[in-house]
């Protein structure tokens, strides 16, 4: 994943987008209070100068996907592990929620049910059917939109074709109204998301931890 | 102080030390029913938070350990009591160890049953907790030897086998002397306890063997329990927990507070078992000694970590530095300071302040200053993460508090139980030839 941070103008349709088809539970001011609520992506904002010359820098920031993740050795029971594809995915029902691996998380994107999720009436009628409702005590995170990949993967090979670039779109890339976002295959060198993180703006969040994070964050220019 | 210990007729010893055994007074069933209320008390809250969900606790993101694992720790570290006083001592043929070993090898039990609790207490889905062990099963899943707490199981476990035997093991001899004077059912515990004990010259041979052989192991899984234990923190990447010396700061902690533990068991017991003649000035003095010894290295340890990561200057550790040193953390920080290292230095390094009652008010401060020095581990460094936007508090729930309350009830009831069962200071050391007497 790239993402542009000159087009983010940290609307925030993201987080919202992702709440409604990662079936996320509410979070509420005072849940957030609390440290309880759930943002599998989230915009954090950075101020640059003294006012009233300030810049105002928006950052989305969701699971970066690392190749060499912190959060995955730490877990006793590997409900945490790096998939065949490079994702770094959580098995909630092996999860014990020792919540080791949030701790280790430097990016801090991981979520833990503190209790069994509930939802005010009717939202219970829209949550997505391809997403599993996570119990309490279980870690949660971004999972860059796995279902979409799978069911694109699953249209691609019934009609015996490889995936097109850009052919799928998790919900935050889908909704982000600037396209700042790109979604797509770093494997594939001419996918645009490749070219992207190969282009001079990249960067990669902590980059000096050496996680090798597959999300690029292209700079603001000046 | 330093007086040469009397020499007590063995009948006498012998009546002295089973009396607790015999005899129960009021009080000790008014402390009984007390303790055990509070410590249902802390089972009904476990039993709560296992109903609503692991969020009636104050953890939070993210904070995502709290008390939980601060108890863990500390009463981890107090079960560093029994083996180092007593596997040292019988090591190095320490004669004075005799009336202490008991008593600290208990508190090695005890201590570790609580404390191996914890990290089940604090799993979000503690009934699957048996997935963390190593068991066959149909799907063919393993734990992830990887993970620090896997190592933490393992040590846990082989530490808690370990101290079992090895409290067992000296207790022998006097259970089958218990046998031969007990009546009842209780006869018959002691019986089954004593294994066939005939005090032979060839058992007390083997026994000499198998109890210098678990010193040596005890000794050796006591050190690595406790590294491990550190592991869990800096494995991680977290600012101020990724440090080299946590392994070795964490195992002089918890020898810190594990004799300040006995130190504090030991002055009850000779106070309501009335056990002066046992437990006398000597041992509490060396006790004491080797308490400011303890003290010291903790400063140096201390001192080290910190000094160390201030000169670094490395931001997203400084800003961890600062709430300690200065923040939100800083009455912690430096009530633990006087706790550790002030007031034990005063009291016991003064030679004319150093007695029983300093040494037991040291011992409190330590046990206190200890217990907040795994809160400021652990709480700070978690609740400021490297993305400055990430960063959030934490405060108890009255669940967290009532457990971790609940558990020092436990403690004193077990050690109550046990004082009923058998005789806190071991009696056939105080034989004047064991080898012999067959």
């Amino acid at each position: 994943m790239a993402i542009d941070l000159d087009r983010c103008t940290g609307c925030q349709a993201c987080v919202a987008a992702c709440h409604a088809e990662n079936n996320l539970p509410l979070s509420d001011p005072e849940s957030a209070a609390k440290g309880r609520a759930f943002h599998w992506i989230r915009v954090d904002r950075y101020y640059e100068g003294e006012f009233p010359s300030i810049r105002v820098k928006h950052m989305p920031v969701l699971c970066q996907q690392c190749d060499e993740a912190p959060c995955e050795p730490v877990c006793p029971v590997y409900a945490t592990y790096r998939n065949d594809e490079g994702l770094n995915v959580q098995v909630y029902n092996r999860c014990v929620g020792t919540r080791y691996c949030a701790n280790n998380c430097p990016y801090s994107v991981r979520f833990f049910n503190w209790f069994d999720p509930v939802w005010p009436e009717p939202l219970p009628l829209q949550h997505n059917p391809d997403v599993s409702i996570r119990m309490t005590g279980v870690m949660e995170k971004c999972t860059f939109c796995i279902q979409r990949i799978q069911r694109a993967e699953r249209d691609a090979a019934s009609e015996h074709r490889q995936v097109a670039d850009g052919e799928i779109q998790p919900a935050c890339v889908q909704s982000c109204p600037a396209e700042a976002m790109t979604f797509g295959d770093l494997n594939d060198p001419e996918s645009k998301v490749s070219r992207l993180a190969a282009s001079g703006r990249a960067t990669r969040l902590l980059e000096e931890l050496g996680t090798k994070s597959k999300v690029f964050y292209l700079e603001r220019s000046e | 102080m330093a007086a040469v210990p009397e020499v007590i007729p063995y009948p006498e010893v012998r009546r002295d030390l089973w009396r607790p055994l015999e005899r129960t007074g009021r009080s000790y069933s008014i402390w009984v029913i007390i303790l055990l209320a509070i410590a249902l008390w802390g089972l009904s809250c476990w039993g709560y938070q296992l109903y609503r969900g692991i969020g009636v606790a104050g953890i939070r993101r993210p904070v995502f350990w709290g008390f939980y694992l601060v108890d863990f720790v500390f009463w981890i570290g107090i079960s560093h009591a029994g083996t180092l006083i007593s596997a040292i001592l019988r090591l190095t043929d320490a004669n004075w160890r005799k009336p202490v070993t008991r008593a600290a090898e208990a508190i090695t039990v005890f201590a570790l049953m609580i404390g191996g609790l914890f990290p089940i207490i604090h799993l979000g889905r503690a009934w699957v907790f048996y997935w963390l062990i190593p068991y066959p099963n149909s799907r063919l899943l393993w734990p992830n030897f990887r993970s620090p707490l896997l190592w933490d199981l393992t040590a846990i476990t082989t530490y808690l086998t370990g101290s079992t035997i090895y409290l067992f093991l000296p207790l022998i001899p006097d259970v089958a002397q218990l046998a031969e004077h007990a009546s009842g059912w209780r006869r018959a515990l002691y019986r089954k306890l004593s294994l066939g004990w005939t005090g032979s010259d060839r058992e007390w041979h083997a026994l000499e063997r198998a109890m210098k052989l678990m010193a040596a192991i005890i000794l050796a899984v006591a050190i690595s329990v406790h590294t491990v234990v550190a592991w869990d923190f800096s494995m991680a990447i977290a600012p101020m927990w990724h440090s080299t010396i946590f392994g070795p700061y964490f195992v002089v902690g918890a020898i810190f507070s594990g004799i300040a533990a006995l130190l504090l068991v030991m002055s009850i017991i000779r106070k309501t078992l009335h056990f002066e003649r046992y437990l006398t000035p000597h041992h509490f003095n060396n006790l004491a000694k080797l308490l400011l010894l303890m003290s010291l290295l903790w400063l140096y340890f201390t001192v080290a970590e910190n000094l160390t990561v201030w000169y670094g200057n490395e931001p997203k550790e400084m800003a961890v530095f600062g709430d300690r040193i200065r923040g939100h953390f800083a009455p912690y920080f430096w009530i633990m300071v006087v706790c550790n290292f002030v007031v034990p230095f005063v009291l016991l390094g003064i030679r004319r302040l150093r007695n029983i009652r300093t040494a037991t008010i040291a011992s409190i401060t330590v046990l206190v200053g200890m217990w907040l020095e795994r809160y400021i581990i652990i709480v700070p460094t978690l609740s400021m993460p490297r993305l400055a936007a990430a960063w959030g508090s934490y405060s108890p729930s009255w669940v967290e508090i009532s457990i971790t309350g609940a558990t020092f009830a436990v403690m004193a009831l077990l050690y109550l139980l046990f004082s009923k069962l058998f005789p806190l200071v071991s009696v056939w050391e105080f034989e004047p030839h064991p080898a012999e007497q067959d």
